[in-house]
């Protein structure tokens, strides 16, 4: 049985109530989710002493465009004791755009959360400093949305007078 | 001058004389808390980083990190363009070491592809990916001795980048913004000429580094600025998701090279530097560590440099060569094809990350099946390490920050992309 199964296997055994979509894809594995269950399952995968999946890369997030759930949140972990890389998805919905922040299993989540909402404009319930990362603060877009145009928005920026 | 008479003042002025507070009550300068703004134009912040500190006297009792003053968008950018595009764009990530950032982009792209590159390539790209970790840990040691007062060890240091910017010269005829790497291989063969003055260059390379270390292991005010200062603990530096030297300077020896080696890392005989203090001075002492493990490395690779074809034989997915294309149909065809409508990956995401100078350097890329990504993130390790600054900086003095950043070795361009 490889690691890959071991951890399908253990949080299956932990969230019985919980449906996971798994892809394997050029040899990385990815589990699928509801939004809701998303920090149980990082404080699973973090604390407990056979997975320790102690750092998060990265998060970030897709914008698919044209779906009923627009936005997907990509959280990008490693293990360092099984030397082995993960990666959770979350749907959300751009009606609810809303997801809870993980800045209470992971430190290093905070800056990744920044970085996501001012790109995407998805909101992080309870995140302690939620302000836009690169963007002014007055920005009124989400520069990464698919709807925001490459050449960028006449006016969105205040230039100087004629 | 005629002296007044008590009854000529008016009553009313000698009251109010009287009743005037007069005490002095001396303000302790040390307990007044004031804003000091530092950057984003400021020699010691590496670029424009810009930091909001909050002083107690000299101490900072708080920092808040301002990012974004070099962003340009690149994301975006990568999602309206090839994969071929978005190579040159890679090079002004982290613009001290461009061909480590090109490589990166590559394997992610060719990971995507399923592109099979030839052991000659491979070998060529290590070299390039540990010339320009050699050359940005130079940057790095000299631009951190003068932060904290150090003039000369930066001159010495960058002389030694000189050597290898002409290297890089040779190779692929730019000294800064290399773009060097294709997908598939890379742009042209390694000549005779660029691999003599590599060997040249590590043969004198350790002595001379020796020199520069002797300037500053032995300066006591350079030691005593660094030793004890920015101290970070191994949980937090995980926490907050350093990689690279910064966290193998708190004693863990993670290195992709080791624990998922790409390229042809896995035939290489080689060390790992830690240092377990997490303070400045083993920041800067696993910087010099690195380079000579380097230098180390890109002697092997000399030695086993395979001869063979320096890109794959994919000719859907790789440029073909430009001599053919101006004579061949088929070559031609396939060079319109690839330029005008990319090379259409099959549909997934990958995460692909090397070891670059300041840590994992990863490129997520979710693909759709066309020609451009649809989505492109890229995880710069200086964005990561930067958000250990209001950790590290906190309870020292202001003339410790700039220490602080300097062994941080934060590059802007990486962080804002």
């Amino acid at each position: 049985m490889d690691f890959k199964e071991i951890l399908l296997k253990k949080i299956t055994d932990q969230f019985p109530e919980l449906k996971i979509d798994t892809t394997d894809f050029r040899d990385e594995l990815t589990f699928s989710f509801d939004k809701s269950f998303i920090i149980p399952v990082c404080t699973f995968l973090k604390s407990n002493p056979d997975l320790e999946f102690i750092l998060c890369a990265d998060i970030t997030a897709i914008d698919w465009a044209e779906r009923k759930n627009r936005f997907t949140l990509v959280y990008n972990l490693y293990s360092f004791k099984n030397n082995f890389r993960l990666r959770l998805k979350s749907n959300v919905d751009e009606s609810d755009c809303t997801i809870d922040s993980v800045t209470s299993v992971w430190k290093s989540a905070n800056w990744q959360e920044r970085e996501t909402y001012d790109m995407y404009g998805i909101k992080f319930n309870t995140h302690p400093d939620l302000r836009r990362m690169y963007m002014p603060e007055e920005f009124e877009y989400h520069p990464l949305k698919k709807d925001f145009p490459l050449t960028g928005i006449p006016g969105s920026l205040p230039l100087p007078k004629k | 001058m005629q002296k007044l008479e008590k009854d000529e003042v008016h009553p009313k002025i000698i009251q109010a004389l009287l009743d005037a507070d007069t005490t002095i009550t001396v303000e302790d300068a040390l307990e007044n808390e004031m804003i000091l703004n530092m950057g984003p134009q400021h020699p010691a912040t590496h670029g424009v980083l810009r930091l909001l500190l909050r002083l107690d006297g000299e101490t900072v009792v708080a920092c808040v990190p301002d990012l974004g003053y070099l962003h340009r968008g690149y994301e975006k950018m990568a999602e309206n363009m090839s994969y071929h595009e978005f190579i040159p764009h890679t090079d002004r990530l982290d613009y001290l070491s461009p061909l480590a950032n090109n490589v990166a982009w590559v394997t992610a792209v060719e990971k995507l592809a399923g592109i099979e590159v030839p052991p000659r390539a491979q070998y060529i790209r290590m070299l390039v990916a540990e010339l320009s970790r050699i050359a940005s840990h130079l940057v790095a040691i000299g631009s951190l001795a003068m932060d904290v007062g150090a003039l000369t060890v930066f001159l010495w240091t960058l002389r030694e980048r000189e050597k290898i910017l002409d290297i890089w010269d040779i190779l692929c005829g730019a000294r800064f913004t290399n773009s060097y790497t294709r997908i598939g291989g890379v742009a042209n063969d390694i000549q005779p000429e660029a691999l003599k003055i590599a060997r040249w260059f590590i043969e004198q390379f350790e002595p001379n580094l020796t020199e520069c270390e002797q300037l500053l292991n032995t300066n006591r005010i350079f030691i005593e600025r660094l030793e004890g200062v920015g101290v970070i603990s191994q949980q937090d530096a995980i926490d907050l998701a350093m990689t690279g030297p910064n966290l193998r300077a708190t004693g863990i020896a993670h290195d992709l090279r080791r624990t998922s080696p790409y390229l042809k890392y896995s035939e290489i005989d080689f060390n790992i530097p830690i240092y377990t203090e997490g303070d400045c001075l083993a920041r800067y002492f696993i910087r010099a560590d690195e380079a000579r493990e380097s230098a180390k490395i890109v002697k092997q690779i000399l030695d086993k440099m395979p001869q063979g074809p320096i890109a794959a034989n994919e000719p859907k997915k790789v440029l073909p060569k430009k001599g053919e294309i101006y004579s061949r149909m088929e070559e031609l065809i396939h060079d319109f094809m690839i330029v005008n409508f990319g090379i259409n990956p099959p549909v997934g995401e990958i995460y692909s990350a090397i070891e670059g100078s300041k840590g994992e350097l990863g490129f997520y890329i979710v693909s759709k099946g066309e020609g451009h990504p649809w989505k492109c993130k890229i995880r710069s390790p200086s964005f990561n390490n930067l958000q250990s600054l209001p950790h590290l900086i906190k309870g020292h003095m202001v003339s410790d920050v700039v220490a602080i950043i300097g062994s941080l070795d934060p590059i802007m361009g990486e962080a804002d992309k």
